[in-house]
């Protein structure tokens, strides 16, 4: 086993399904994503199956089964951000990174997450890239945004 | 307690304590559901079970709410119809509209909804279900976009089978029965037993189709294909062609396999004689080896599987005896093309089973010697009956026909394979015969029968005790495992079959006929048994010649290397 995993998981008491979320958080916190192995271990650390995980975790949003890119976007698709024709910008992303949201690109630089509200409704359309943030966003800035990434890296 | 209630203006009598929709259908009215299953919790959800409570704002679902003294109901209001209407209207909604090419066309539950309902136009269009087929195991084919997600298949693997297999995964619109991770089915933890396919509604989980091969066979000049066919496939099959329940087909059988083509028809008793024998010689030979006590079947490739995947350190315990069906499959690659002059290479052996995880048995990389694999194709019971009406053949016009030999002789124990308990009395009955006494001391082992989950005999030969257990189900299997592994275990030999009740309820059975034609099928094997003269497997004179001219004594090295075989532990998603 994963030394982090065993870590965390020994924050909680074997057996104890209860826990089954705040330790996904955790799974997820370190390591960005919940793994196949991860999911394993907490299988065999709960007793639960790891169909039952997997059918949980996807009932919500937050959990994702891919890893995070190098960089990775999470863009806001709230109210008002939807108001502000957000979905134009999360069809300029998938054209641009040829990926949908909750995948990440083939080359692991860029991952997509949908979110439902950022908290920054006066600057909607917004996006979230690592640790910046880029606001009142158009679909032709996009190309631009990304490629600033990309030269950034090289 | 009894109480009235008021049902559709008439005033009817419940028990206290019982559900509105038990009390209706005592009182003869049906009412529509799709999501409540006999002997299962009722969840309420799939909401075409409602009725109508005089005081209640909204339609009440009658799977799950208690009758309650002077309860005034009404079953059929226009308030009622109107919402089940709804409901299956919004079902079809997304529905594929293929229901001439579909699997369970005819026997499908949305199907015959929508009929009663009345059902004649597409009200509310909805985007279709697109999903891939899941073909990966070699028993069970899933179709997502055919399911209505009321949860029947994740219930029964979960609290029959305790396998976990499948659950609901995504949410809302988006949520799908599907595998950890959405992984195919033959990365899961599934056993291919194929209860999930009994319980389906619609067509949205069946069995991997084996038909075209088989007639590809039939139609090739220079293969000599033999079928063999399960003990409980001749008690079961009569059902799909409206003859009385339970009744023992097995020379109607006979004739219609012979006139589809099939060159040799035996029957895989006998092979369960075999099996008999070897596993009573095992368990003599065991007596005093703490190590391998107790002894357990693996004639379930559902079991065995179950075992593979969740406790690998109990396979050393699993008898190394195959299955019947692979046993026979065995010897009719390498004994029969001896007697009969046929080449081992053209023979194509076909296996019909009440079980779907008979098929994903025959493809074990185990279950082949020399390039040659013991048996070509399974079908199912199901499947038999298709290829019998493909072959236009009228099961009530025809003759009853007797087996071919050599193998078509059995005795009853080996017919009694097909129902919970019945390997064990046969291996009970032979077993002071193995030890060397002449006679056995009882034939009827009725605390071996019935549906318990667990069921319990002991024989005494010499000075020594064998304690015999029969586990009814996998679930029941989890608890004596438990045991087994704590040492509290004072059993000598286990039977366990994944399936309740044994192979007549096995996932390959006819669909929807229900508790009352499994119980028909048990009754119809014991009756098999008490006119039959040869009851011990030890007693079938083929068997006899078999071991004489071949095999050598029980366990012999030529038994160990065709009969037996070994399993290891199988990684999967768990």
């Amino acid at each position: 086993m994963d030394d982090q995993t065993s870590v965390i998981l020994s924050r909680y008491p074997r057996g104890h399904r209860d826990c089954l979320i705040p330790i996904l958080q955790d799974i997820q916190q370190e390591y960005g994503y919940l793994s196949e192995s991860s999911v394993t271990e907490i299988s065999r650390y709960l007793g639960l199956p790891s169909s039952k995980i997997f059918g949980l975790a996807t009932f919500y949003n937050q959990f994702r089964f891919e890893p995070r890119g190098r960089f990775h976007i999470r863009i806001c698709h709230g109210t008002s951000c939807h108001v502000s024709s957000a979905s134009e910008i999360i069809k300029e992303l998938g054209k641009k990174l040829r990926i949908a949201p909750g995948e990440i690109s083939r080359d692991g630089m860029f991952s997509l997450e949908l979110v439902a509200c950022m908290g920054a409704c006066h600057l909607a359309p917004l996006m979230q890239v690592n640790d910046n943030y880029h606001t009142k966003l158009d679909s032709g800035s996009i190309n631009d945004i990304i490629d600033s990434y990309i030269e950034g890296e090289d | 307690m009894i109480v009235q209630i008021e049902v559709n203006n008439k005033i009817i009598k419940a028990r206290k304590g019982e559900t509105i929709m038990s009390a209706l259908s005592s009182a003869g009215i049906m009412i529509p559901s799709i999501c409540s299953m006999k002997d299962f919790t009722p969840t309420g959800a799939c909401r075409m079970c409602v009725v109508e409570v005089e005081g209640r704002q909204g339609l009440v679902p009658s799977c799950s709410q208690p009758v309650s003294e002077w309860m005034n109901i009404k079953t059929h209001s226009p308030r009622v119809v109107k919402s089940r209407k709804t409901i299956v209207e919004l079902l079809l909604s997304n529905h594929p509209d293929d229901c001439l090419y579909c699997e369970r066309n005819g026997n499908c539950e949305l199907q015959i909804l929508a009929e009663e309902l009345n059902v004649r136009e597409r009200r509310i269009m909805g985007k279709k279900n697109k999903y891939k087929l899941d073909h990966s195991s070699p028993s069970i084919v899933r179709d997502p976009a055919k399911c209505i997600l009321c949860g029947r298949c994740v219930r029964v693997c979960e609290e029959k089978l305790s396998v976990f297999a499948i659950d609901f995964v995504n949410r809302g619109n988006r949520t799908l029965i599907g595998t950890a991770f959405n992984k195919d089915l033959n990365f899961s933890s599934c056993i291919n037993c194929g209860q999930c396919i009994m319980v389906c509604p619609t067509g949205a989980l069946f069995e991997k189709d084996s038909l075209p091969e088989i007639e590809d066979a039939l139609n090739n000049p220079e293969k000599t294909v033999i079928v063999q066919y399960a003990p409980s496939v001749g008690v079961s099959l009569a059902e799909e062609f409206g003859i009385r329940q339970g009744k023992d087909i097995s020379g109607l059988i006979n004739a219609a396999l012979r006139k589809i083509g099939f060159d040799r028809i035996f029957d895989t008793a006998f092979a369960a004689d075999i099996a008999v024998v070897e596993m009573a010689n095992e368990l003599l030979s065991l007596k005093g080896n703490k190590d391998r006590r107790p002894l357990i079947s693996g004639s379930c490739p559902a079991w065995v599987k179950f075992a593979e995947q969740w406790y690998p350190d109990l396979l050393p315990a699993m008898s190394s005896c195959k299955s019947p069906q692979q046993i026979l499959g065995a010897i009719l690659k390498s004994r029969y093309p001896g007697v009969s002059g046929i080449d081992a290479a053209t023979v194509y052996s076909v296996a019909v089973a009440p079980c779907t995880a008979k098929k994903f048995e025959a493809q074990r990389e185990e279950m082949t010697k020399k390039g040659l694999s013991d048996i070509d194709a399974v079908i199912t019971t199901r499947e038999l009956a298709k290829l019998i009406k493909l072959y236009g053949i009228d099961m009530n016009q025809i003759e009853p026909e007797a087996a071919d030999e050599p193998y078509g002789i059995r005795s009853s124990a080996g017919k009694l394979f097909g129902a919970s308990g019945g390997m064990a009395e046969g291996i009970i009955r032979s077993l002071p015969y193995a030890a060397g006494a002449k006679e056995p001391s009882r034939i009827k082992y009725q605390e071996l029968r019935g549906g318990r989950g667990r069921k319990e005999a002991e024989i005494r030969i010499g000075k020594t005790t064998y304690r015999f257990a029969v586990i009814n189900g996998m679930s029941d299997a989890v608890n004596l495992i438990e045991e087994i592994q704590a040492g509290k275990c004072e059993y000598d030999f286990i039977e366990i079959m994944a399936c309740a009740g044994g192979c007549v309820n096995g996932g390959g059975q006819p669909i929807g006929t229900g508790d009352n034609a499994v119980r028909t099928r048990v009754k119809a094997l014991y009756g098999i048994d008490e006119k039959e003269t040869i009851r011990c497997a030890h007693k079938n004179p083929e068997i006899k010649e078999l071991y004489d001219n071949y095999l050598g004594s029980p366990m012999s090295e030529k038994c160990k290397s065709l009969l037996h075989t070994s399993y290891s532990e199988r990684k999967v998603l768990l």
